[in-house]
């Protein structure tokens, strides 16, 4: 193990670790206890200028409720959601597919289309911007959830191909070569055999692909416009336009956006992690 | 059925005489079926984009009248439009900038990756920025850096310094943007080491040890080599990361005071939708500057890809 474990190191070296640690993480998230500390309090203190101390008047209930009742908050969470879930169905599904495809099959044109995923995968945003949104506009489907989320669905294919066609390389062949030879066709191949193996890509994918979406922000610039539609990353936005002064209603809002994929994220910390670092270990 | 009954149904017939058409071209068709709903978004959605957004940068146009072909013009008019030199300028501090992640992001790691009480709990809250919003980020580090008030111009204060309004100095703007977005890039660059830490050769450690190596050439010569696919990972995407820089941006500063903290992405952006105008054609040009300058690494990262891939065969 490296570094060298604690329990090895002399006795002062571990107490400055153990008290070191904890300063450490409080230092780290600042910005966020920030949030959270804004976020219960009273008017008064942002008027004071009290914006780091504790809060002189704590209005828990308050905020939470008034950022609630006195913006469309809850449509934009609603909107989040309508995004991101049928991003993340329709972009696994399609992936599985792919993956399967690429991971499978050997036939020539196999590594150009793989490259044409990974490769897509890391345009820059601004190149697509015109084009994407010109097409919603051709499909009727700009300011709409539907436009935001097949684009969504199309962009997240690629990420998700490369990691379920790498996924699915790492399978024992035998495996299929057996259900071949009992005479399984291809495509109860696909369900039976290979489907329930990549289960633990699909937790991994769709953890990530989650909280990708729910966090965009500028495919929500480009492609919607009214509150209608709006996810919360741009709701916050124009929250934070509109109310200058009322950072405590603002964090509240920013930590209500938050919950969702920093729930994910808690709950099913093993796949977030696993996606994000698969590939880190050998290659 | 049992196992030897379906083995006597299949073994007479093993070399299948194919049948149908499907049964005969079952092998050839069955990929390109599986694969033709997400090629088709793909190519609908992000290769065809690409082609099109070039294809409109010789143009003028506004999006919706006719288009008007202009040939080379809208790139003659970046060659000596200042806010085009400025903005990749701060493209050029994101990416050095942001590549201080990896360091950082080592550090954290190592310093981390050892066993006691809550040092699961520790790792998950050092990683925790990565999974919020960028917005949210933003909105807290502009009230960090607010002048009348913001954190910053409290510790300048215990130290005896005078007040910096970082978001609207015009030299300071861009770096104040950037020490925001390493935030989250730094705990994204953290998990990737410490997963590799995790998968270190405890055999190799051991040996350099019993041979004297410790604390920089340990870690010099033993442990980054092996690092080396997670050091991969982490400059992919943090380069990504720096050049698509746009939400911090839009965000705390819209691209001010006065332009000085737009990027390419910011400032296409800008040309293209905003308030400023709808100048299409200018706005793809600088997207296609940028999507040439990320071509260069994207083609150094399929190479990469193109390799193992043999390697693996």
């Amino acid at each position: 193990m490296f570094p060298t474990p604690l329990h090895q190191t002399r006795p002062a070296t571990q107490w400055l670790f153990r008290i070191g640690l904890p300063l450490a993480l409080l230092v780290w998230l600042l910005p966020i206890i920030a949030v959270l500390m804004t976020s219960v309090r009273g008017a008064a203190d942002l008027s004071n200028g009290n914006y780091w101390g504790l809060p002189s008047d704590w209005r828990i209930l308050e905020n939470y409720t008034a950022v609630f009742r006195s913006t469309p908050l809850a449509g934009f969470i609603l909107n989040s959601f309508l995004v991101t879930i049928p991003t993340v169905i329709g972009a696994l599904a399609l992936a599985c597919m792919a993956g399967f495809a690429l991971g499978v099959y050997r036939f020539r044109l196999n590594l150009l289309v793989f490259f044409l995923f990974v490769g897509g995968n890391f345009v820059p945003f601004q190149i697509l911007m015109v084009p994407v949104r010109d097409l919603s506009l051709r499909l009727g489907l700009y300011d709409s959830i539907a436009g935001l989320a097949l684009f969504h669905i199309a962009f997240q294919t690629g990420f998700c191909t490369f990691f379920m066609r790498n996924f699915i390389r790492e399978l024992p062949r035998e495996l299929i070569e057996a259900a071949r030879v009992e005479g399984a066709s291809e495509i109860q191949i696909f369900y039976k055999v290979v489907l329930p193996l990549v289960r633990p890509a699909v937790a991994a994918l769709s953890v990530l692909v989650f909280t990708f979406i729910w966090n965009d922000y500028f495919w929500a610039t480009v492609l919607i416009q009214g509150n209608h539609a709006m996810p919360v990353t741009g709701g916050l936005k124009s929250l934070n336009g509109m109310w200058v002064a009322q950072w405590h209603l603002v964090s509240a809002g920013s930590i209500v956006a938050a919950l969702p994929p920093v729930a994910i994220f808690f709950l099913m910390q093993k796949h977030f992690i696993a996606g994000l670092t698969f590939g880190a270990t050998k290659g | 059925m049992n196992r030897l009954e379906s083995f006597a149904d299949h073994a007479p017939t093993h070399p299948v005489p194919a049948t149908t058409w499907w049964s005969r071209h079952q092998m050839r068709l069955v990929p390109w079926l599986f694969l033709s709903p997400a090629l088709a978004m793909f190519l609908l959605y992000v290769i065809a984009p690409i082609f099109q957004s070039i294809a409109i940068s010789f143009y003028d146009w506004d999006g919706l009248g006719a288009a008007k072909y202009i040939g080379l013009d809208n790139y003659r008019e970046l060659l000596h439009d200042p806010d085009f030199f400025t903005a990749l300028k701060n493209n050029v501090i994101w990416f050095f900038g942001f590549l201080l992640a990896l360091p950082l992001g080592l550090g954290l790691a190592l310093a981390l990756n050892q066993q006691m009480f809550g040092i699961r709990l520790a790792k998950s809250l050092f990683f925790f920025p990565f999974v919020i919003s960028q917005v949210v980020i933003g909105l807290v580090f502009s009230w960090f850096y607010d002048p009348s008030n913001g954190l910053l111009l409290h510790v300048l204060g215990w130290l005896g310094m005078d007040p910096v309004a970082v978001l609207s100095d015009e030299n300071l703007v861009t770096y104040g943007i950037v020490v925001a977005g390493l935030y989250p890039q730094t705990a994204y660059c953290m998990i990737l080491y410490l997963t590799g830490l995790n998968n270190l050769r405890p055999d190799l450690i051991e040996a350099a040890r019993l041979e004297g190596a410790k604390g920089w050439t340990m870690l010099y010569h033993i442990v980054l080599p092996q690092l080396r696919p997670a050091t991969f990972i982490a400059v992919v995407v943090t380069i990504i990361g720096s050049l698509r820089s746009f939400d911090m941006i839009s965000i705390m500063t819209q691209g001010g005071p006065y332009g000085q903290s737009r990027v390419l992405a910011y400032y296409m952006y800008e040309q293209a939708l905003s308030e400023y105008g709808y100048r299409m054609g200018y706005g793809t040009a600088i997207a296609t500057v940028l999507f040439l300058l990320m071509l260069v690494y994207i083609v150094y990262v399929l190479f990469r890809v193109y390799q193992q891939e043999k390697e693996s065969d």
